[in-house]
């Protein structure tokens, strides 16, 4: 195998508001930015294979899973992560309080993931059928609940009364 | 669970891009929206010397509705989703975005970079058959245009050159009252198509006047159901003549098989899906 030279890029992103500039390796994925750099320990590692979502944090708007992204392929983006969620002064962020209030956790390792991907989800549709909510979290895998809670819990943010699919 | 070491560059236009992977064909590798390739390294299945990141090049980029339609490779499978132009020309892009991975995945994924990658249960190779597609590359010395039904050559291996980018897809805008259907038997693991059926359908007064069938998932590569087109053509879309298709269909299909799908299954599921996507299309 060739040894490649391991040169530093310089990578600027804003994050939870704050603008944040780290040299990194180019193989660095922005997951290992965010927990090792940043100590932003909330985003978490569930999986080798991209597919369980414990990793999703919010880029540019969207949410995506920090672990199949390079941290410098995001240089000069906006990220939001579960810490920038709860607005301070120890009042939740409504999707948190709603996961808090319906019991749709357990070990809570899935959480900031999933709860990362229920704020998209309700940011383009805000009052989700069950199964509506059920396939926007296709991406998040969670060991404990069952999903019900789960999804009590969303349906509890619905913006109107609850539609049947 | 990290990659081992290698380069990047964030490439400025598609010049640059080209230039770059001319440099070095074998070790510098395009990435797009890395939902493919970044597993891949992460898993160290490749280990590339310089990344060519295409991400910023505009000229890949968009979603155009007019007399014909160009969709830019960048393009990722949720703006297919959620574009409402291309929804009410091409409905099957939003059938088919809706059942590929999950909400993160498309947010990053691109059509070209699923297209280029041609894994053989790859969902979009089946759709941009079936909507006689064109490719567009651009390479070092010419631009071309290839039948996505000639792009797909084998096991993740397309007619891309060394040196090319694929930019866009090209597809002529259906007859009125053409009408769509990609269905899919989802891996119950990985969510690729066990077996995926992209089909077109124009009736005139109940008799088929064109069709296209496209299969993906069950052979090494996606391909045209030529014979079951041919048997349709001139006929009404009845049921002796929908199961007179799907066993064509099934007949072609030399299909792979792997321990979660041998492929006698997958043939069944070919017939099966070719038979219900058919038939969906009766009256839709
Ligand atoms: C958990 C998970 C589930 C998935 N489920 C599905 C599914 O159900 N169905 C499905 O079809 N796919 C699925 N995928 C794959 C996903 O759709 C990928 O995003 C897509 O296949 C590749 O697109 P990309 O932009 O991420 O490509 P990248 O990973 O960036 O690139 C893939 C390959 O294509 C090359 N390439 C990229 N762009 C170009 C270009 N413009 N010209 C030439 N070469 C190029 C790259 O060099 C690389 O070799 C899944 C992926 C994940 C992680
Ligand atoms: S860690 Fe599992 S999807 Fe990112
Ligand atoms: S609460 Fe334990 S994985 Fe979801």
């Amino acid at each position: 195998m060739t040894d490649h030279t391991e040169e530093l890029h310089v990578v600027t992103v804003d994050v939870n508001g704050v603008r944040r500039t780290a040299s990194v390796e180019a193989r660095k994925l922005l997951v290992h930015l965010l927990r090792d750099d940043l100590g932003l320990t909330g985003t978490h590692v569930g999986c080798d294979t991209s597919q369980c979502g414990a990793c999703t944090v919010d880029i540019d708007g969207q949410a995506v899973k920090s672990c199949t992204v390079l941290a410098v392929m995001t240089s000069g983006s906006s990220i939001t992560t579960i810490e920038g969620l709860a607005r301070g002064g120890g009042a939740l962020h409504p999707v948190q309080a709603a996961f808090h209030e319906h019991h749709a956790l357990q070990c809570g390792f899935c959480t900031p993931g999933m709860i990362m991907s229920v704020r998209q989800m309700l940011g383009q549709n805000p009052n989700p059928t069950e199964s509506e909510i059920r396939h926007g979290l296709a991406g998040n895998i969670c060991r404990c609940t069952g999903y019900n809670n789960i999804v009590r819990a969303v349906q509890s943010l619905a913006s109107e009364a609850p539609r049947h699919d | 669970m990290i990659p081992a070491s290698f380069d990047y560059v964030r490439a400025t236009s598609l010049s640059h891009a080209i230039g770059l992977l001319q440099d070095d064909p074998d070790g510098n590798k395009l990435v797009a929206g890395g939902h493919t390739l970044i597993p891949t390294l992460k898993l160290r299945l490749a280990s590339p010397a310089l990344l060519i990141d295409i991400s910023g090049i505009d000229e890949l980029r968009g979603i155009e509705v007019a007399d014909c339609i160009r969709i830019g490779a960048l393009t990722t499978h949720a703006e297919l989703l959620a574009s409402k132009p291309l929804r009410e020309v091409l409905p099957i892009f939003h059938q088919a975005a809706d059942m590929i991975a999950d909400p993160q995945v498309r947010n990053r994924g691109t059509i070209g970079g699923s297209l280029a990658n041609a894994d053989p249960a790859a969902d979009w190779p089946a759709v941009v058959i079936a909507l006689k597609g064109e490719l567009e590359l651009a390479g070092p010395t010419r631009r071309r245009r290839i039948a996505a039904r000639d792009f797909f050559v084998d096991i993740m291996t397309t007619a891309l050159e060394p040196g090319e980018v694929l930019v866009a897809i090209h597809m002529p805008r259906p007859n009125r009252g053409a009408k769509f259907r990609y269905r899919k038997i989802r891996h119950p693991a990985s969510g690729y198509a066990v077996v995926g059926v992209a089909a077109t359908l124009c009736l005139r007064d109940d008799i088929v006047s064109e069709v296209m069938i496209a299969i993906t998932g069950a052979t090494s590569r996606a391909f045209a159901a030529d014979s079951a087109s041919t048997h349709l053509i001139g006929k009404p879309l009845s049921t002796e003549n929908i199961a007179m298709a799907a066993s064509l269909t099934g007949e072609q299909a030399e299909c792979l098989s792997d321990h979660y799908a041998s492929a006698d299954y997958r043939k069944h599921l070919v017939k099966t899906e070719v038979s219900r996507a058919l038939a969906s299309l009766n009256g839709a």
